[in-house]
């Protein structure tokens, strides 16, 4: 284990209940349980939320820039996968 | 009893838990800009902040209660070192983070459980602001607590660190819940507990942790007292010093 510096996690914030967990940031602890006690003085101070998940950085796996072509492009001219062809109702709000 | 007498010792219980806020607040001020790390600079300064909060909501009241036209800023900055009554505990040093670590523990689980009992005073007015504050020294143990068990069960450095600051600050940990005459006033009138009757609950939580901790309980029974009655170490004069400074050399100043 490296003992310079404290591991990176990342950190995931529901602002009310209802809602899903958002990423908010990042920050170094020493360990999980220290990231949420961190987590909740850097990102809660101000009432933002009501539930914290800390995840260690290096447990996510990430897409990787060069690949975008081939996993991404390929949904560019579907547009009939868009919902575009539906009217909203009115007073419909969070769609 | 007339109500002038309980006034003045009603005045002194309060002053009593507000000098131990401003004094925690202080020190833990100190580490700004000096924490181990970015996050844990932040959450001292915080906690310091949570202890200013607590003082000033405690002299508002005492200065009200004195009745003698003293704000919370004259009793904060304007009283001298033997007018102080915070237990020595909460004066010493910084020192390294395992003694600031083990500083706030033994403070803080004695002071959680006294908020505790205060939140159900018969005194509405010290029951509104401990009820508050129990929330946020609540945390704070949290907090210290999970710390004497990582630098404890650490590394060899760490246990060392945290063991000689548990030892070194054992011998302040006594005056906390021994009663003197406002202590046993305030007990008969309903307004804060019997400190001796937060003592086992204070030695079987902090029992718990030092075992988690790997860390031995000090066996020195001995205990040093004083500060309730305005007898400090010799580092309270400076810690005033530093925090009265500006309204000393510039009174009245505001900014």
């Amino acid at each position: 284990m490296d003992r310079k510096h404290w591991p990176l996690f990342e950190v995931f914030i529901r602002s009310r209940a209802g809602l899903s967990h958002r990423h908010v940031g990042s920050l170094h602890a020493a360990d999980a349980d220290m990231a949420l006690d961190h987590a909740r003085d850097l990102y809660t101070r101000r009432s933002e939320g009501v539930s914290i998940w800390v995840i260690d950085s290096k447990s996510i796996v990430a897409s990787d820039p060069d690949d975008n072509p081939e996993l991404f492009e390929p949904a560019e001219d579907k547009i009939y996968r868009h919902p575009t062809f539906y009217e909203v109702p009115d007073g419909v709000e969070n769609l | 009893m007339t109500e002038a007498t309980n006034n003045e010792q009603l005045f002194e219980y309060v002053v009593r838990i507000a000098d131990n806020a401003l004094v925690t607040g202080q020190r833990l001020g100190e580490w700004v800009g000096h924490g181990p790390e970015l996050e844990e600079d932040l959450a001292l300064a915080n906690f310091a902040l949570d202890y200013i909060g607590q003082a000033r909501a405690l002299y508002t009241y005492a200065g009200e209660i004195e009745g003698a036209g003293r704000s919370e800023d004259d009793l904060a900055f304007l009283r001298d070192s033997h007018e102080f009554r915070n237990v020595l505990l909460v004066e010493q040093p910084n020192g390294d983070f395992a003694q600031t670590i083990a500083r706030q523990f033994l403070f803080e689980a004695y002071y959680l459980r006294l908020l505790d009992a205060l939140a159900s005073s018969n005194d509405e007015r010290l029951a509104a602001i401990a009820a508050r504050a129990v929330k946020e020294i609540r945390y704070h143990l949290r907090h210290t607590r999970q710390w004497v068990i990582r630098l404890g069960d650490g590394t060899g450095e760490s246990q060392r660190r945290m063991q000689d600051a548990i030892d070194r600050l054992w011998q302040y940990t006594g005056e906390m819940c021994t009663a003197d005459d406002i202590d046993s006033w305030a007990a008969e009138s309903g307004i804060g507990p019997v400190p001796e009757s937060l003592r086992d609950d204070w030695n079987a939580f902090v029992d718990d942790a030092l075992s988690e901790a790997t860390l031995a309980r000090p066996g020195n029974e001995w205990m040093a007292s004083g500060g309730k009655e305005g007898r400090h170490t010799e580092h309270h004069g400076y810690l005033l010093a530093e925090m009265q400074f500006l309204q000393r050399a510039y009174p009245n100043s505001t900014w």
